[in-house]
């Protein structure tokens, strides 16, 4: 049975976007579409998160700090990057200051493309996730 | 008596974490129709331990786990004592302990949102600390009344014995009191100064923020561990010789749960001093003028 899949909690960390994808995840938790009926938690704790969800793309300021907190998540976690520009950069993708997509640091498993990405998008995004986060828990050998 | 006791303890260790996380689930429903929400599943809590078991534990040190086994332990032992109708005062003291157990695996992290989650935790048993003292004084006082007898008792088992009519009769104040800190025991808003249930975060997750994994589910049971007993301490309120009160202590404990989970989602977090100020007089003008105008009639 899955073990993971009822209780998703999130960490969410803005990178270097415009700050669309921000707004849009913080929709995710409004009456509207109520991402809390499927038992995610927006946490900000990375030590209570299994889903980390990345809006924005990395550059040289924010890369040491999405490593540590990708580092403070206890296993099994997944990397979930929202919008087209922790995807790949998006439109700042040439700027000089950029890095690149959340790709480029860390392990990334569900793209979520968009701009900004839909609520609907993330939800399905954070699914995605859920079954990856189960997947990894099982190739874990189920308990530690 | 003596099977009574014994019963009393292991109905409480067995079914107090079922009936403690149906109720942490019913308020996260209530408190998303509250707010305009479906909200989880009832059963949520559960899935969140089952969870969090499955999941890594990150220690910071062998400390941290020590004291926070220390607190669950003294959790489950204080509401093992009350369910099996001891003295109440000690019932208060192992509390005490307990929490201080959950300061100290706090403070061991030595990570700075954790301590200061610590640091208000201790504001917040400064705050508490001297109405659950005067709850059990307002017992002993009013079952000289209640009991016909004119001596009192700090005993669990004769106050529900020996009491002819429900304690809350004489002891309107210190029930009022008692409710206005159940809202810090809860962890509930206004006076969820050091860790929050909800998903507007107060210094991450203040006193929790270190804790992970099987960890973080071992304090979860252990507060609905909490909860089942300071419900039950509601309950003693209530409960008399008589048969129907019974229904009447669940009514009442069902009206005390539902009114903190409406304080909490129509109030907003308040600074310590306010915390610490207003508990403090409630405890003065209810607390100690009702034990007061009991002890000038006896």
């Amino acid at each position: 049975m899955a073990k993971l899949a009822k209780s998703p909690w999130l960490i969410h960390y803005d990178g270097s976007s415009c700050n669309g994808c921000d707004i849009e995840v913080l929709a995710c938790l409004t009456p509207v579409y109520d991402v809390e009926r499927f038992g995610v938690i927006n946490t900000g704790d990375p030590k209570h998160a299994d889903i980390f969800l990345i809006t924005g793309g990395i550059n040289s300021q924010n890369k040491a700090v999405v490593e540590q907190i990708y580092s403070q998540m206890p296993d099994p976690k997944v990397v979930c990057a929202v919008g087209i520009c922790a995807c790949n950069g998006g439109v700042f993708k040439d700027c000089y200051n950029i890095i690149g997509g959340v790709d480029k640091v860390l392990p990334v498993d569900v793209y979520v493309p968009g701009c900004a990405a839909r609520p609907d998008a993330i939800i399905d995004g954070v699914i995605k996730a859920v079954g990856i986060l189960e997947e990894k828990r099982k190739k874990k050998g189920g308990k530690h | 008596m003596m099977l009574k006791t014994i019963l009393g303890m292991v109905l409480y260790i067995v079914f107090a974490p079922f009936v403690g996380g149906l109720l942490a689930g019913l308020d996260r429903k209530i408190t998303a129709r509250m707010q305009g929400r479906i909200g989880p599943p009832i059963l949520q809590p559960f899935y969140d331990v089952r969870k969090l078991i499955n999941k890594d534990i990150l220690l910071i040190n062998n400390m941290q786990y020590l004291f926070a086994w220390c607190f669950v332990i003294f959790v489950v032992f204080t509401g093992a004592l009350f369910y099996g109708g001891f003295n109440i005062l000690l019932v208060f003291f192992v509390l005490t302990t307990a929490a201080m157990f959950f300061v100290l695996e706090a403070t061991t992290t030595n990570s700075p949102y954790s301590v200061m989650g610590a640091n208000r935790e201790m504001i917040q048993m400064l705050s508490y600390e001297p109405m659950v003292l005067l709850t059990a004084v307002g017992f002993y006082v009013a079952t000289a009344f209640t009991t016909g007898t004119g001596a009192g008792t700090f005993s669990v088992a004769s106050i529900i014995s020996e009491s002819n009519i429900p304690n809350i009769v004489v002891l309107p104040g210190v029930f009022f009191g008692f409710a206005f800190i159940l809202t810090i025991k809860f962890r509930k808003s206004p006076f969820d100064l050091s860790m929050s249930h909800h998903a507007h975060q107060e210094m991450v997750k203040g006193i929790t923020t270190e804790l992970s994994g099987g960890m973080m589910a071992l304090i979860e049971v252990s507060h609905w561990y909490e909860n089942v007993f300071l419900l039950g301490v509601v309950a003693l309120f209530v409960l008399c010789n008589k048969w129907w009160s019974i229904p009447l202590a669940i009514l009442v404990c069902a009206i005390t749960y539902f009114v903190e989970i409406l304080v909490d989602n129509t109030s907003a977090r308040v600074k310590w001093e306010n915390m610490f100020k207003h508990s403090w007089i409630i405890t003065l003008i209810f607390g100690v003028v009702n034990i007061f105008i009991l002890q000038m009639l006896s």
